[in-house]
């Protein structure tokens, strides 16, 4: 299908919407009516058609205006984008890899054209057409990875793998749940997740970093990891946490349903083939909350996943107060029926809500 | 002066050790304040003989007694800052073999250990020990500033006036913990400041 760009903003007046389309296919990362932190990373082999997992970056109606949030952040903040300098290679293979999925996975919307050296990169939505020789930096107006990440939705950490160990030595952050790349980079995959509450105890990094160091060229794998962010406001930041945080404070029994965003990232991991790095690009999607209860089944779900989440993950996730507000939202959209296996909609088969 | 035991944290914060004489052709010592105290403890004449010692007193008085070590060279430093230089051009010259020897406060320690990873000193010829203030190296997450010697949270970034709360998420490349604003979500509302181990 041909995608519409919509012309919405992630800030101020916030006029982000989603779609029938976008709702439908909006990765929701319960596939079951509880949650607790585990090791949960699969294949990344596409997926149902239309799904986010079907192509390997994902392009949706967000696409334009996720890049104009980037732009915006990036002239505020240019330390949201980082790179050590032995990072550069592993920056050529990440711009490589992008341009060869999109121009593989979107014909009509990117194209690339290489001749030896030379490479001439079309991007349609963004109206780019340039020619440039690869491992040249002198002839991209950017460094490789920041030149390809303005241009792909979605965060990217770049880890150096040494010692059998993942470094997290580069990085454009601009659409984080919270973390701050200026302060991590440089870190190591344990120092990185120290804050991550129970996680640690149950043994789920070190399982977690020994699958990652194995991932092979061509096999890339993915997980989904989800938080919750009032506003549908990319930029939550640290960095501008003192900007953003009162807005939490702004919810209300009758602004919850179109206020209250999950927000979910579908992480994937890729070997890189030249400098033998590890790209873990972390795509945002959001969906409010009453978009999301259009979906019988997921409004049963979220309701109980919330109702049974153990304050650690709340506090640590940043909602802890606003939770019991979102429990009487929620609770509306539970009748008790039982819900089926796993994150799909399954529309068809689901019943309606008997309330 | 009684060695403050840290309580148990997350895995970003560096956990220090204990000093200990180890035999080798060269040895350089760094110390601030009370971290001369751990270098008295493991002097001997021989180790001296090839002990270069730069030391930073930060108002503390054991110039003297270091001095009276006689090491093979001996440099008393007005601040870390003014010492760095130095420092590094000590690194930059080691021969293989060097023992490094870090003690006093948390942000001499780690300021100068990104120096002896930076000048490729092995992680295992470098050991350090904690003496003397708990105060932090804090850096603001807004604004990026380096607030040195933090002992209270909340505490007011010196550079943007926000008040911070103190995290343990540390960072070795910036030798620093962070700090964030503590009343973004309810603005004004500050916290009474206590010692950060209270
Ligand atoms: C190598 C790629 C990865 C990178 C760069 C990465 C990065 C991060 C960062 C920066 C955070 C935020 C920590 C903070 O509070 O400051 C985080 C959280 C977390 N990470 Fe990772 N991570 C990676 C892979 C994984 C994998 C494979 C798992 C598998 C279990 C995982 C599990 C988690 C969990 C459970 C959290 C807490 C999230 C929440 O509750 O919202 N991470 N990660």
């Amino acid at each position: 299908m041909t995608i519409q760009f919509n012309d919405e903003t992630f800030r101020d007046d916030y006029s982000f919407r989603n779609s029938e389309w976008a709702i439908k296919r909006f990765p929701f990362p319960f596939h079951e009516d509880s949650y607790m932190y585990s090791v949960n990373m699969e294949q990344h082999r596409g997926g149902p058609a239309g799904s986010v997992y079907e192509k390997r970056f994902d392009v949706d109606e967000h696409y334009l205006a996720e890049m104009k949030d980037r732009a915006l952040v990036l002239d505020q903040d240019p330390l949201r984008c980082q790179s050590l300098p032995h990072m550069t290679l592993a920056g050529w293979d990440l711009l490589e890899l992008i341009m060869e999925c999109k121009s593989e996975d979107y014909p009509d919307l990117f194209e690339l054209h290489r001749n030896g050296n030379t490479w001439r990169w079309v991007n349609k939505p963004m109206g780019i057409d340039d020619t440039f020789t690869f491992l040249d930096e002198t002839t991209l107006p950017y460094g490789p990875m920041e030149y390809i990440t303005r241009q792909a939705q979605g965060d990217f950490a770049v880890l150096d793998q040494r010692d059998d160990m993942l470094w997290m030595d580069a990085g454009m952050i601009t659409t984080q749940a919270d973390w701050s790349l200026d302060f991590d980079i440089g870190m190591n995959f344990f120092e990185w997740h120290a804050p991550v509450p129970l996680a640690h105890e149950k043994g789920i990094f070190i399982r977690a970093l020994k699958f990652l160091l194995n991932i092979q060229q061509g096999a890339p794998a993915r997980r989904l990891n989800w938080t919750m962010t009032v506003n549908p406001l990319l930029d939550t930041s640290p960095e501008n946490y003192h900007k953003w945080g009162i807005q939490k404070t702004e919810l209300s029994p009758e602004n919850i349903g179109h206020k209250q965003h999950l927000r979910v990232e579908l992480q994937t991991f890729y070997r890189l083939p030249r400098s033998n790095a590890l790209v873990f690009p972390i795509r945002c999607y959001l969906c409010n909350f009453q978009d999301m209860m259009t979906m019988p089944k997921w409004g049963r779900r979220l309701h109980r996943v919330i109702r049974d989440l153990p304050d650690e993950l709340a506090t640590y996730k940043g909602f802890i107060d606003n939770k019991p507000m979102m429990l009487d939202y929620l609770s509306q959209f539970d009748d008790g029926q039982p819900t089926s296996p796993g994150i799909w909609p399954d529309q068809e088969t689901e019943p309606p809500l008997q309330k | 002066m009684a060695k403050f035991e840290f309580p148990p944290s997350i895995l970003s914060r560096p956990v220090w050790g204990r000093l200990e004489a180890r035999s080798g052709k060269s040895h350089l010592m760094i110390a601030d304040a009370e971290g001369a105290e751990a270098i008295l403890d493991i002097a001997t004449p021989e180790l001296m003989e090839n002990t270069h010692i730069i030391y930073i007193p930060k108002g503390a008085n054991h110039a003297d007694k270091l001095r009276a070590l006689a090491p093979a060279q001996f440099y008393e430093g007005p601040s870390y800052d003014a010492s760095v230089q130095r420092i590094r051009r000590v690194l930059s010259g080691a021969h293989m073999g060097l023992q490094v020897y870090l003690t006093g406060t948390e942000s001499l320690m780690g300021q100068a250990m990104r120096e002896t990873s930076t000048a490729g000193i092995p992680h295992s010829a470098v050991q350090t020990e904690h003496r003397g203030s708990v105060a932090r190296r804090m850096q603001c997450v807004h604004c990026k500033g380096i607030t040195e010697d933090v002992e209270l949270d909340p505490f007011v970034c010196s550079h943007c006036g926000l008040n911070l709360f103190v995290r343990d998420h540390y960072s070795r490349r910036h030798a620093a913990y962070q700090g964030v604003c503590v009343d973004a979500e309810d603005h004004g509302n500050i916290p009474e400041p206590k010692g950060i181990y209270e």
